[in-house]
Formats: structure tokens, C-alpha cells, sequence
């Protein structure tokens, strides 16, 4: 059986990716997860607006009472010896790599057009095998139109492929008017990949203190259907490679996934809930699955079901909602 | 001489330099933070903890001590066994070490020691510049070798570590504080070979050979008896008579290596001089180039400068002296009261009577005490007097004494700098980064030019809103003026209220360019400037610059960061270097200075710069003054006659100009007068929407300069109102027909926002919408002030609404008002509330810190009185002496009351019956009992004036003793944690009825950040660079193993009604009782705004467990401990997480910072459960895990250090 695949250029020995989460940051846990199977790490973000606006809260917070009083010329240590830039990040994305010899996925989160690149240079150097854009951009103003934002994500993408020389995809989120057209403008314009996609902070209202506050729950098999259908329809379009991002929970939704259309699968919540041996139970389920379904090459599976190939195309499209709704009658 | 090979020079001050050269010479330092000279030990932690190595491939080691006291025990034993140690310090940090000086000296231990000479604490603190200090140590048995400028200090320093290795007497190394150790001047660098050359192996091996050792045994420190005490004292008599010698050696060795040229007396001067200068310290280079001056026009003049201070080569002395010196002056830096002149003057006239010269007349004065100036005017004032018949034998230069008309008069200041050098005039808000902007200019004309350059800088005494005084020369011959600028060629005001309050152009010279940070279109400039600023620039002839400098920091996402874009207008106007090169430089500087904190830093500061000159204006001016107002009096004519003649004077930056009587002879000063400054620096000032308010008062309690109030009056005084004044309808039973009140001072307030972030009532169909909301202070400052005058005419609120609660307390009137401290304190508010509940009664013993400086530091005090006149008696002695200070308060009040009682009960037969009873029945334990005390006590004085026994008399001037007094010790972490221990130790061991209030920012805030044993586990701070790895000192535990003591550990920003309780059961305490504040501070790195949350996290998370410990619940049957927070809801990291503190870890150091914050973790759940179980809430706690000890790693493994001296 091979379950080995190539995603963004590299050599996976299997297509079940940990995503992108604050698992790394724990040197114990990224090698329970190489233990159990992985075969390679997708990086938390990067977040060039934390970075940055950390840097300026320094500036603002610890220098303005710097040469102020007679008594105290500043109030804390040399402060040029507490990195505020990407260090950290950059220090631990080499620690895994050179613990685990196993390629990893490095991702980012700009602000400006600058930043992005700036960023994704240091994460080159620092010896990331590809590069996840984690892009995120909400139109938020009645002046802001869908296309102005399409331009500024492709826009984005372009500058960062032409300034590193590994393999660059877009984490995209689901709200675009066209995720289709926007998915074949990145591949036009060398993107290597997509990843479908995002999970954002979303409001809350707390109802205690009268706040809106920002909330995270851990995904669920719900979450994953939408990722379903956008592989199901973009598979048949584009050539470069999906991953599946958000709310795959099991092994079934591995399968499903491929199925559907995804080069790699990425899971981040099972292996939150379950711990990371959770990686080797999936694992095993898929093979135990495509052993029953007599499939000996997920290669065979990648897209089977997508929109083309799957007896009921329609399911992917609109008439899908009114179907639904039918069902949910019934 | 010239140098015999090239040179490196660098930019910087004193402080760095001997700290460069001192670390390269040890193995050890043990330090205690204390000013002027923090910077030299922060230098070399800095230094080891990126594992930097000393001469001899070692990394030394820094250890800071709880005390100046201990740190000199600590050193001595580092000597005995046979480590290179050395240490820095000042002031009464140098008396501190006196007793242990004795010893290392007795002894012969090699030591140096490197001390910023500074003033003595006497009729007041002064953190500046002086010798009073040093002087009081010559009889220790240390050598002393004096430097007078940052080239000078740095040469030096290498001298004393070699001399003493050389001669075995430990050396006290000093240069005047701030003059020379915060001056940053332009330096040829001492290289490591030249230090090896000068330093001798062969004395370290000696060193070594001579230390104590069990491998070859032998006691020292033996009590002697009379028979041979003396003759072993005098047994070291050789090795002092070897160190003149041995230091003019060193000097001569020093000399063939750098070219530069020293000796034990410098004489510099006319071959022939008739009057010569006898002087130590900078005031010698400011003495030289004056005298050089003045033989330029004919005079014979000379200064001799002292170098080896101790022991003093009286031969060498006079063979400096030209023989041709008939008239001699010796200038000291210090003053002994009584003795018949000062040190030096004393040693030069023993000198000359011994040598049988009786031809020369010799003359003492003082000059420079506390950083006065010492200007070549002075200095021209002293040889006019010499050259005067009878020349004054004792004097003072640099002052007006007009009570014992001892000061010399002073002409104009001549001009007397090398024509070339240029003379620049900054005058920046303390945050604005004024300073550090300068700094690097300096840097980069210093190290970009052939240049010489010299930067000093002044400071205010404020905490927010301070104004800072750059002075800057540059020029290409020496810079030999350790005085402020005069004549300034370039004079430019960051901050345009200055303008408006002083007189910024007093030192401009006649066609100097003059630069205006100001929010005015171009056009409009001219016509904002006051009616004496626009007279002075036509008169001047001034070429007059304007720039809206904060809009462009604005745009460039700086915020009021305008350092960058002023200092590129300088650089353009002043014309130093290319314009281009400049921007060049600049940028480098920026890139070099914020690198680190990221290219987005970078990127902002270099569009500012590239903005700044499309930005500033030059501005025409017309050939007369157009303005017809003049600047506003610097105090409202209202202010009282000492305000008026005295502070006001400081206030306006003129207290040089005041003479001796001007001041109370003994430092007592008149309290409120604070309130006269009105210094309006809030940007945004909070709006109270009455329609809004619950009238919680929460926003009076948490205000740390007492500028925004609650006040209550009857609905008809609101009648005469001005319109500004809001008020709305009291909510309370008890007093029908009342109106409610919050009223800011908008002057006062600056802006900290506390008031709006702890106000709970929201505008239920606007949630963002609060009873307070901050807008914008200029357009509503002058009607919020007409408001603010009438609320102050309003009476005291009535007793029935003045409850034990965080609002009844809040009616009260503070006594405590609009100090200096910084913007959103967490300590003030504390002091603020002791003074509403006991400020009519109280004693504040004041420890030395940000309390005493915001609390006491002048032109004003925040202290005040209420209409009574009553208000705190409040007092500063030492740091270290704080909880004996106010113990002996307490014993003294004691004393006083029970005479009082004992005369009362004496006079009792003869004294109206109901006035015995009653006062004798007055429960004073509560405001309504004083207040019934008070009236009898008036009583009583009247019915004492017609009593003819002379008790009566006696009674009379001791019956306020009758009335219950309230001693508070107050002061910070630094204090009880450390410094005070002992003391505070003692006073809650004494069972006396005495308060004690820690104002705990778990760090030395007021010296910048210093660890302290209060400082947590993980947190970084200065000599804790890699995070401090020992847990919190617990104060409260340990004050509450005594037993009848009363501790409680409070937050007011966590839960205020349990810090009014707190300090309510403290005062009815029967013995001691201790309170731990939690004080939020600039030191945590975290915007102030958010400080009541942070509070609030610590209580959340158990990092600060509030609780009180109340013996007296003992009777009650109830258990003593009661725990005031809840089990922690929340991991320490939601916390820590947002300060800096801790978070800065995490980035030098994760894998560090995470095993810190885990064992931070574990310290405070154990904690948590240990106060459980003392209240009874949980099980006893099992025995800790004893906490591994963690070697401290270095913050960066040695990154390329930006700073020349930084690789030792």
C-alpha cells in the first residue's frame, strides 16, 4: 500500500499533515506526533501584525520612559536583547526540522505588502520547506468591494513567490465571492498551492461583562463539508495542490477528504482532543479503509469523488441547498 | 606628547567608561543600585549576562546585595578570599560601605571602588553632584584618586585597579555624579593591551597568594588589647607611604602609552602665576580654561588640580605650586559645618604652614554643593578675590548668600569656549525621546566627524509630563566645559506649552537659529508666540524655524515620538554635517537603535525622517513684536506669599537666581503647593455624564493624582454655579435636597485614564458609553477649570455620608494632590486614600523612593492641609533607616501623649468635671470620637489659660497630644523587601501600635528597575536580565508569624472595598500592623491605562492571593487569616502574559522562560494553598518540593555589541 504523496515539491510519506497549531511550540509533543506518523509540520502562524505591534508597544510602553528622569535612565534591562522580531519563530522552526529531519511548513500572517515579504524571507532562511500564506481579509467597509480584495490577496501572493525560492500556497477563507475564479488566478500565477481553508476568531457577546469578545471553538465534522465541496469543485479546475484544512476528526474524514479532491489532509483538533497518538489512529484507519475498498495507492483516491467524477454532480452545486432543505423536511 | 599609535575613539559617558575598564580588571562585582552611579553596575550585568569575558578570559560575576552595607561585607569577604571584587557606588551608599572600608583597608585588600560623587542627605535630598560623600570616607584608610572629566574617569579607573593591585591600599576612584558620570563627550578608548600593560600579573599573584585558604591556615580579623593595638596599626604605614610614588609611576607608564600626561597636581596656568586655584573634580577644567582665558588678557593665573587626593604628597603639592603664587585659593566641593574650612582647604594650609610658607595668603570657599554650576564667571569671581587686598578668607561661590554674606558676586558669564565650538539648546517632554535622540546625535558627530562633541542633559524632577534640557557642544578643538550652556548658536523647544511657561530663549545667542515644535500653520506661528518671546528674537536677530512635528509622527504611525524628525531639522539647520550625510547617519542610527525591535520600527522612524524637512517652515520675522500678550504668571496671583517669592521662582526654572534667606534654614517647607503648579500636560481629560453615573466614586479612589473628585452640596449652592458645572441629584436617604458632583482639575489630571477604565456604569442602549468618557482637554480646559474653582468652594461633605466604604471614603478630602508621579501610579492612590482616613492625624515616615520623590521631591509638595489646617506631617530620613524613622514617630508621640495624659490627670481636680469625663470617654477609634476629642481639647486650652499652676502652661502646649495620632511608614518594595528588612523587621517585633504601608512594585522602580526580593519568579528586571529564578520574598508570612502583628495584602484595582477594610482594621490595630500594596508601575512594561486589569489578573490567577491577617478576630473566635480572593480561575499566564516583565523572557530565552514560568506556576498554587489552610479554607500543606537551583544563562550567547567599550 502507498500512501505517500508530494504536496508544495516535498516528499510526504503520508498525506495526513498536523496543521498548523500551537503543537510545535512543545518539543515533546512534535515528536509524539513524528512518532505517530507525520510527515511533516505545518507551522503556527507567524502574525507579522503581533510581531509589529508588539514591537510598537515596546517602543510606546518600556522607551518613552527611557532618558526621561535624572534617577533611572530606563527601566528595564538592555532591551535590543529581547527579540521582538520573528527569532522565536524562526528559531523554532530550525529546531524542528533539525530534531525531526522530517520537512516543515512554515507559515505567515503580514500586514502590509513589505511585511510579507520581509517575513517570508527571514522564514526561507531559517530553512522552511514551503510556505503556508495564511491570508485573512475581511471587507469590512462599504468602500471596499470583493474584487479589491482579491487583487490585494493576489497581489500579495505574487510578491512573496517572486522573493523565496520554496514552494509558496495560500490558506485561503471561505468568504470570497469566487473562491473558484480566485483559486485559478493564484494557480496562473505560480501559486503551488491551496489551502481550503481557514478557521478565524469570531465574535461573541458575552453576556456577564457586555462585551463582544473574540471566540474560538475546536472544528468538528460539521466544519469539514464546506472544505468537501470547494475540494469537489476545484479539484476538476486547477492542477496545483489542496489541503484539506479544518474539521477532520477521523479517519473517515481523511478518506473523504482525498476522496474529494485533497493532496493533503491537515488536522489540528483531534490531535488537541485525542493527543498526538491520535495521528497514528487515523492513519490506520485509512489504511484499514482502503485496504476494505481495495485501493493501494492513495494517489487513486485523490479526487475520485470530485465534481466530475462523482455519479451526482449536481450534489456539489446550488441544487444541493434546496435538497436539503427537502431532506430536512422529510 | 603624541600618541604612539592610533587611536580609537568613542562617544560616551563616564559611567560606561569606568564600568568598561573596571569589568575588565575583576572577577566579581557586588553592587546596590544607587544614583548617580546605578549605570555603572547595570553596565556590567549587562556585560556578564551576555557572558563577556575580563582580561583574563573570565565572564565576572555581578551580585546585588539588599544594600549598600551588605554589598561592602559581601566585597570585603570576596577580597579575604582572594577575588579581584569591585563595586560603585555614592552618596549614603558610600557611608553605608564606611565601616567595612576600615576593615578592607586595615587589611590591605586591593580594592578599587568607583564612586559618582554626590551630596549627603542633610535639610534634604539630592541625588546630584558634590563631594560630600568622599570626603567623609579620607579618614578610611582608602586612597583617593580624583578625575574630573569622562576621559579622565576612564584613564583613571585603569590607574586605581593597577595602583591598588600595586600597593595593596584599596582605591576610592570618584568623579563628580552626573557633571562627569552622565556627561557623554567624545574619548580616545582604552584598549585591552593597555590595560594589560599597565596592570601588573605579578600583583595578582600576590593577591591571590595572600588570601585566606584552608590549604594554608591563618586568622585575620583578631581582637587586639591595649598593649599592641597601636603598634599594629601603624604597621601599614609603608605601604602608604609607597602610593604617591607608585600612582605617578603608573601615571608616567600611562603616559608613554597614550600620550596622555597625569600627576598627582596638575598645574595648568601662567609659568609665573601671582593667583592660583587649588581644586579637585570637574570645577578643574572649568578653573583651567577660565584662568587660561584670563592670562590671555594679562592676568598670572593658575589651577592646580588634585589628583591623588589620598594620601595626600604634600611635597609633590608644592612643587606643583608655581613659587610665584603669593594668593591661593581651594575651592571644595563640600561643607563642614564648624570646622574652621573645608577639607581640602585645611590639608593645602598644613601643607603650606609646614613648609614654612607663610608668604602666600590662602583662602577657602565652597562652590558646586548638590550640582550647583560652576561657571568660568565663578571661577572669575575667585581670582578677582584673590587679587583683591584683603581677600575674603572663607567664601562661597555660585550662590547669593545674603544671610551670612559669605558668596563671592558673580559678573556676566564671559564667553570664554574656543570660537568654532557650536552650542545647542533642546528642550524636550520627558517622553518624547528628546534625550536619546541627542545621545545619538552625539554619536554621530562624535564618531562621523573629526569633531569633538559633549552631551549633558537636565532633568526635571516630575515623573509624567517632565521637561528635559539637552546641552550640546561640538567643535574641533577640546571641549573643556562641564557647565550648561549660556550662549546657545541653536535653541529648539520640542513642546510648545514651553514657550509659554519659561523663558526658553534666555540662553539663545545674539543670530542663534531657533526652532519651534508647534501644531500652527506656518502663517500662524509668529502670532502664537507670547509678547517676551517675539521681543527677544528681533532683538536677537533669531532665525526662526517652525515644524508641526507631532502631525508628521502621526502620519508616519509614530505617535508623540518626534525625536527622529527633530533632530533632522537639527541636523539641517545647524549644518554640522551635509544635510545628506546627516540623513544618512541618522538613519543609521535609527537602524542601529531599533533594529531589534523590528523592521516595521525602522520603517516608521525612517518616513519620519524623510518627512520632517518638507515639514518645517522657515518664519518670517517682522521687524516688530506684534503679540500684545506676554506669558501667563507662572503661579495665579491668588498663591500665598512663600508660593509667590519662593516656588514660583523654581517653577519657572529660575532657583539659581534665589538667595540663602529665600529658604527655611532647617528643609521644613510649606505644604499644598502643588496646587499652584498648574502644569495642564493632559492630552484627553475624562467628561462625566451625570445622567450616567451610579455615584460609586470608584473613579475618585483610583485616581492617582487626586484630579478628578466627588463632592456633594445642598441644591441651592448651585444656584451661583458657573454653567461648567455639572451636578446631578444625590442618591441617598439621608440627605434630601443634596446634589452630587464629579469634578476634574484639569490641570492636574494627566490624562491616565484610570477614572474611565474603573467606571462601571454604561449607557445600557450604547454599551460603549460610560459615565466617564475621555475627550479631548483643550477645548473644554477653560470651562472644566471655572468648574473646578467652584467645587473647591463647596463645604465638606456631611459626616453621615463620610462611611467606611470605597464611596463614603471617597467624599473625604485628599491630602495628597497632584504630585509628580507618573501618569496612572499604582502606588498613589494608596498614600491618597491614608490621608482621607487619617490625614488630619497623620505621621509619614517616608522611605527614600518614588514616594519620597513624588511626595517630597521640590519646587512643590503634594502634601496638603484641610480647612482646619490639619494635615500629614510627612518626612523623609533615609532608605534604609525608614521603619526605625517612623518607630522613633511613634515613641515620640508616645511620650508626648502620656505627658499630656499624665498633666491632664494631674490638673483633673482643678479642671471643669465634664471635660475630664469627657475626654477621658472619647472613643477616639473612629473619625466622630476625634472629632468630640478636638472640641474638648479647645476647651480644655481655655479653661488651661486661667489655671495659674505652671502644669497648666505645660498641658497647654501638649494638649493636641490628647488627640490620637496616626504614624504611617511608608515606602516601597526596595525598602522592606531589602534595604530595610532589618528595621521593619524590628518595628514589627516591637508590639507598638504602629502602621506600616509597602507600596509593592515587586521591583526598585524610582533607580529603574532594579530586582528586588519582591520582584516574582520569572520576571526580568535589571541584575535578573535572564529572569530572576528565585521566588517572591513572602513579607506577609513572614510579618504574620509574629503573631499579634496585623498584615493584609491588598489591590485596590482587584478589590477595593477590601483595601478600605484593610486599612481601617490596620489603623484600629492595637499593635503593628503591615499592608502590602500591589502598586502597577511603568517598571512591569505595559501601558499604565492598563493597570486596574492587571490587578485584577494577579488577584484572578493567585499571583498576588489578597488576604488579611487579623489577630485581633482571635476574640471573635473566628479564625485569624481570612482569604479575600477566590482559588485561581485562571493559569498565572493570563497574567504574565501581558507584561512585559515576564514576556521578555519568552523571547530571549523561551525554553528558560517556560521552565520559569512553570516553577512560577507551582510557587503560586503552593502559595494559594498555604493561605487555605491558614484560613481554614483547605488542608495543611505538604512539604514544598525543594526548588533545584537554575544556573542563570546568558540573555544572548555574546551578540556584535553596537557600543565600542562594550567588549571588554
Amino acid at each position: 500500500m502507498n500512501l505517500t504523496t508530494t504536496y508544495l515539491g516535498l516528499k510526504l510519506a503520508n498525506p495526513l499533515l498536523p496543521g498548523a497549531s500551537p503543537m510545535v511550540d512543545n518539543m515533546d509533543t512534535v515528536r509524539r506526533l513524528q512518532d505517530a506518523g507525520a510527515p511533516a509540520f505545518v507551522m503556527h502562524s507567524l502574525f507579522a501584525e503581533q510581531i509589529e505591534g508588539n514591537a510598537a508597544a515596546f517602543d510606546r510602553h518600556v522607551g518613552r520612559w527611557e532618558e526621561s528622569f535624572a534617577e533611572a535612565s530606563s527601566m528595564f534591562p538592555d532591551t535590543s536583547d529581547y527579540a521582538l522580531g520573528p527569532e522565536e519563530y524562526l528559531e523554532r522552526l530550525a529546531t524542528i526540522k533539525r530534531a525531526t529531519g522530517l520537512p516543515v511548513i512554515a507559515s505567515l500572517n503580514g500586514t502590509k505588502l513589505g511585511s510579507w515579504v520581509d517575513h517570508a524571507r527571514h522564514i526561507e532562511k531559517a530553512g522552511a520547506d514551503a510556505l503556508e500564506l495564511n491570508t485573512y481579509f475581511l471587507a469590512t467597509q462599504c468602500s471596499v468591494t470583493g474584487a479589491d480584495l482579491e487583487t490585494r490577496l493576489v497581489e500579495i501572493a505574487k510578491a512573496v513567490r517572486s522573493a523565496v525560492n520554496i514552494p509558496v500556497a495560500v490558506k485561503l477563507s471561505p468568504f470570497y465571492t469566487s473562491v473558484a475564479h480566485l483559486a485559478g488566478w493564484l494557480e496562473e500565477e505560480k501559486i503551488d498551492g491551496l489551502v481550503l481553508f481557514n478557521r478565524f476568531f469570531q465574535p461573541e457577546i458575552d453576556l456577564d461583562s457586555l462585551e463582544v469578545r473574540p471566540h474560538l471553538d475546536l472544528s468538528g465534522s460539521e466544519d469539514l463539508r464546506l472544505r468537501l465541496r470547494w475540494l469537489g469543485l476545484l479539484r476538476d479546475q486547477v492542477s496545483f495542490n489542496l489541503s484539506c484544512s479544518g474539521g477532520v476528526q477521523s479517519a473517515d474524514d481523511v478518506v473523504k477528504s482525498l476522496l474529494a479532491g485533497a493532496d493533503t489532509v491537515q488536522t489540528v483538533a483531534a490531535l488537541l482532543r485525542r493527543g498526538p497518538g491520535e495521528l497514528a489512529v487515523m492513519l490506520a484507519g485509512l489504511r484499514r479503509w482502503m485496504e476494505e475498498h481495495e485501493y493501494q495507492d492513495v494517489h487513486e483516491m485523490r479526487g475520485a469523488l470530485s465534481q466530475r467524477r462523482c455519479p451526482d454532480p449536481e450534489a456539489y452545486e446550488r441544487g444541493n441547498y434546496l435538497r436539503s432543505l427537502q431532506l430536512w423536511r422529510e | 606628547m603624541i600618541s604612539p599609535r592610533p587611536i580609537t575613539t568613542a562617544t560616551l559617558d563616564a559611567n560606561e567608561a569606568v564600568a568598561s575598564v573596571a569589568y575588565r580588571l575583576s572577577e566579581l562585582f557586588v553592587i546596590y543600585p544607587i544614583t548617580p552611579s546605578s549605570p555603572m553596575g547595570e553596565w556590567v550585568d549587562e556585560w556578564s549576562s551576555k557572558s563577556q569575558k575580563n582580561l583574563w578570559d573570565h565572564v565576572p560575576e555581578v551580585v546585588q546585595m539588599q544594600s549598600e552595607g551588605g554589598a561592602a561585607g559581601a566585597l570585603h569577604g570576596a577580597l579575604q578570599s582572594g577575588s579581584m571584587a569591585s563595586s560603585f557606588t555614592a552618596s549614603q551608599g558610600l557611608l553605608l560601605m564606611i565601616p567595612n572600608l576600615y576593615k578592607i583597608a586595615g587589611e590591605l585588600h586591593p580594592f578599587a571602588l568607583h564612586v559618582t560623587a554626590r551630596a549627603l542627605a542633610t535639610h534634604a535630598l539630592s541625588i546630584f553632584g558634590d563631594h560630600s560623600d568622599v570626603m567623609a570616607c579620607r579618614q578610611t584608610g582608602c586612597a583617593m584618586l580624583c578625575s574630573g572629566s569622562v576621559q579622565e574617569a576612564q584613564d583613571f579607573a585603569v590607574i586605581t585597579h593597577a595602583a591598588t593591585l600595586a600597593t595593596r591600599v584599596p582605591f576610592i576612584h570618584f568623579f563628580d555624579g552626573f557633571r562627569t558620570s552622565h556627561e557623554v563627550a567624545k574619548i580616545a578608548l582604552l584598549s585591552d593591551d593597555d590595560l594589560r600593560a599597565l596592570v601588573d600579573d605579578s600583583h595578582v599573584d600576590a593577591f591571590r597568594s595572600n588570601a585566606l585558604s584552608p590549604d594554608r591556615p591563618s586568622v585575620r580579623g583578631t581582637a587586639q588589647n591595649p598593649d599592641v593595638f597601636f603598634q599594629a596599626r601603624e604597621a601599614c604605614n609603608p605601604f602608604y607611604d609607597r602610593v604617591a610614588a607608585t600612582v605617578q609611576s603608573l601615571f608616567d607608564e600611562f603616559a608613554s602609552r597614550t600620550g596622555r600626561s597625569y600627576h598627582l597636581f596638575d598645574y595648568e596656568g601662567h609659568p609665573e602665576a601671582e593667583q592660583v586655584i587649588i581644586i579637585m573634580g570637574s570645577g578643574g577644567e572649568t578653573a583651567s580654561e577660565t584662568s587660561a582665558w584670563l592670562n590671555a588678557k594679562g592676568g598670572k593665573t593658575g589651577v592646580l588640580r588634585v589628583r591623588l587626593y589620598r594620601p595626600l604628597d604634600a611635597a609633590a603639592l608644592l612643587a606643583a605650586l608655581p613659587k610665584t603664587a603669593k594668593k591661593v585659593a581651594v575651592l571644595d566641593r563640600t561643607k563642614e559645618p564648624g570646622a574652621l574650612g573645608e577639607p581640602l582647604f585645611l590639608d593645602v594650609a598644613t601643607a603650606l604652614f609646614e613648609a614654612g610658607r607663610n608668604d602666600v595668603t590662602l583662602i577657602g570657599g565652597r562652590y558646586g554643593l548638590g550640582s550647583k554650576e560652576f561657571t568660568p564667571g565663578m571661577v572669575r569671581a575667585v581670582f578677582e578675590e584673590l587679587k583683591a587686598a584683603q581677600p575674603r578668607r572663607r567664601f562661597t561661590v555660585g550662590i547669593n548668600d545674603d544671610v551670612t554674606r559669605l558668596s563671592l558676586a558673580c559678573e556676566a558669564e564671559p564667553d570664554i569656549e574656543p570660537k568654532g565650538t557650536r552650542r545647542a539648546l533642546f528642550y524636550g517632554l520627558g517622553a518624547d525621546g528628546t534625550v536619546g535622540a541627542n545621545k545619538n546625535s552625539i554619536k554621530i558627530i562624535g564618531e562621523g566627524t573629526e569633531l569633538n562633541a559633549q552631551g549633558y542633559f537636565v532633568y526635571d524632577s516630575k515623573k509624567s509630563g517632565a521637561m528635559t534640557i539637552s546641552h550640546l557642544r561640538f567643535g574641533p578643538g577640546a571641549i573643556r566645559a562641564p557647565y550648561l550652556i549660556d550662549k546657545a548658536e541653536f535653541v529648539a523647544v520640542h513642546h510648545f506649552p514651553f514657550v509659554e511657561k519659561m523663558d526658553v530663549l534666555g540662553h539663545a545667542a545674539a543670530g542663534a537659529t531657533f526652532l519651534i515644535n508647534v501644531a500652527t500653520p506656518a502663517d500662524k506661528v509668529w502670532d502664537r508666540l507670547p509678547r517676551e518671546v517675539q521681543e527677544r528674537i528681533i532683538a536677537l536677530k533669531l532665525e526662526l524655524y517652525a515644524i508641526d512635528a507631532y502631525t508628521v509622527a502621526r502620519a508616519a504611525g509614530m505617535g508623540g515620538q518626534i525625536n527622529t524628525i527633530m533632530q533632522t531639522c537639527f541636523f539641517a539647520l545647524a549644518g554640522v554635517l551635509p544635510r545628506d550625510e546627516a540623513i544618512v547617519a541618522i538613519k543609521e542610527a535609527i537602524r542601529k537603535t531599533y533594529g531589534r525591535k523590528g523592521e516595521a520600527v525602522v520603517a516608521k522612524n525612517e518616513a519620519a525622517v524623510d518627512a520632517a524637512l518638507a515639514a518645517m517652515h522657515r518664519i518670517e520675522v517682522p521687524a516688530a513684536v506684534t503679540a500684545t500678550v506676554g506669558r501667563p504668571p507662572v503661579v495665579p496671583p491668588a498663591a500665598p506669599e512663600f508660593v509667590q517669592r519662593v516656588t514660583a521662582v523654581m517653577l519657572a526654572g529660575d532657583g539659581d537666581t534665589l538667595p540663602v534667606s529665600a529658604f527655611p534654614p532647617d528643609g521644613t517647607f510649606p505644604v499644598a503647593t502643588a496646587r499652584w503648579e498648574k502644569r495642564s500636560i493632559a492630552q484627553e481629560l475624562p467628561v462625566w455624564d451625570p445622567s450616567l453615573c451610579i455615584q460609586c466614586n470608584k473613579c475618585v479612589l483610583v485616581c492617582p493624582h487626586s484630579a478628578i473628585r466627588a463632592g456633594v452640596c445642598p441644591v441651592a449652592d448651585t444656584q451661583s454655579a458657573p454653567e461648567s458645572f455639572l451636578h446631578t441629584k444625590l442618591r441617598s436617604n439621608d440627605l434630601p435636597g443634596y446634589e452630587y458632583v464629579i469634578q476634574v482639575a484639569p490641570d492636574d489630571c494627566t490624562g491616565c485614564t484610570l477614572c474611565y477604565k474603573v467606571c462601571p456604569a454604561k449607557d445600557k442602549s450604547d454599551l460603549s458609553r460610560k459615565a466617564l468618557m475621555m475627550a479631548p482637554a483643550d477645548p473644554r480646559r477653560d470651562a472644566d477649570r471655572t468648574a473646578f474653582d467652584f467645587f473647591l468652594t463647596l463645604p465638606p461633605a456631611p459626616a453621615v455620608l463620610l462611611q467606611d466604604t470605597v464611596k463614603g471614603t471617597q467624599f473625604r478630602e485628599p491630602l495628597f494632590e497632584f504630585s509628580g508621579a507618573c501618569a496612572g501610579c499604582g502606588e498613589t492612590p494608596y498614600v491618597k486614600l491614608l490621608t482621607q482616613l487619617y490625614g488630619d492625624r497623620l505621621y509619614v515616615a517616608n522611605a527614600t523612593g518614588c514616594s519620597s520623590i513624588y511626595g517630597g521631591n521640590l519646587p512643590t509638595t503634594p502634601y496638603t492641609a484641610n480647612s482646619a489646617g490639619r494635615g500629614p506631617a510627612w518626612s523623609n530620613s533615609l532608605f534604609e533607616d525608614n521603619a526605625e524613622y517612623g518607630l522613633g514617630m511613634r515613641a515620640g508621640v508616645d511620650q508626648l501623649a502620656a505627658q499630656a495624659w499624665r498633666l491632664f490627670d494631674e490638673l483633673s481636680p482643678v479642671l471643669p468635671p465634664a471635660l475630664v469625663a469627657g475626654l477621658k470617654a472619647a472613643d477616639q477609634s473612629a473619625d466622630a470620637g476625634i472629632a468630640v476629642a478636638r472640641g474638648l481639647v479647645v476647651d480644655l486650652e481655655a479653661a488651661l489659660a486661667s489655671i495659674e499652676d505652671p502644669k497648666a502652661a505645660q498641658l497647654a502646649q501638649l494638649a493636641n497630644y490628647l488627640v490620637k495620632k496616626s504614624v504611617w511608614i511608608v515606602g516601597g518594595d526596595g525598602w522592606a523587601y531589602d534595604i530595610g528588612f532589618g528595621g521593619l523587621d524590628h518595628v514589627l517585633a516591637s508590639g507598638r501600635k504602629i502602621n506600616i504601608l509597602v507600596l509593592d512594585t515587586e521591583v526598585y522602580s524610582n533607580t529603574g528597575g532594579q530586582k528586588s526580593k519582591s520582584t516574582p519568579l520569572g520576571a526580568v528586571a535589571k541584575f535578573s536580565a535572564a529572569g530572576k529564578d528565585t521566588d517572591k520574598k513572602d513579607l506577609a508570612l513572614i510579618a504574620a508569624s509574629y503573631g499579634n502583628v496585623y498584615v493584609a495584602r491588598v489591590a485596590f484595582g482587584a478589590k477595593d472595598s477590601q483595601t478600605i477594610q484593610a486599612f481601617i482594621e490596620a489603623e484600629a490595630h492595637p499593635g503593628p500592623s503591615l499592608i502590602i500594596a500591589y502598586s502597577h508601575c511603568i517598571a512591569h512594561g505595559y501601558s499604565m491605562a492598563n493597570g486596574l486589569d492587571q490587578q485584577k489578573l494577579a488577584v484572578e490567577t493567585g499571583s498576588w492571593p489578597l488576604f488579611r491577617h487579623n489577630p485581633g478576630r482571635t476574640a471573635e473566635g473566628k479564625a485569624v487569616t481570612v482569604l479575600d480572593s477566590a482559588a485561581p480561575k485562571q493559569p498565572l499566564s493570563a497574567y504574565t502574559r501581558n507584561e512585559l516583565r515576564f514576556q521578555a523572557l519568552h523571547r530571549s530565552d523561551p525554553e528558560r522562560a517556560k521552565m520559569l514560568a512553570g516553577r512560577a506556576q507551582e510557587a503560586v498554587d503552593r502559595r494559594f494553598a498555604h493561605y487555605q489552610y491558614l484560613a481554614g479554607e483547605g488542608p495543611a500543606p505538604a512539604d514544598p518540593k525543594p526548588m533545584p537551583a537554575v544556573k542563570p544563562t546568558a540573555v544572548k550567547p555574546a551578540p556584535a555589541p553596537d557600543k565600542p567599550t562594550s567588549t571588554p
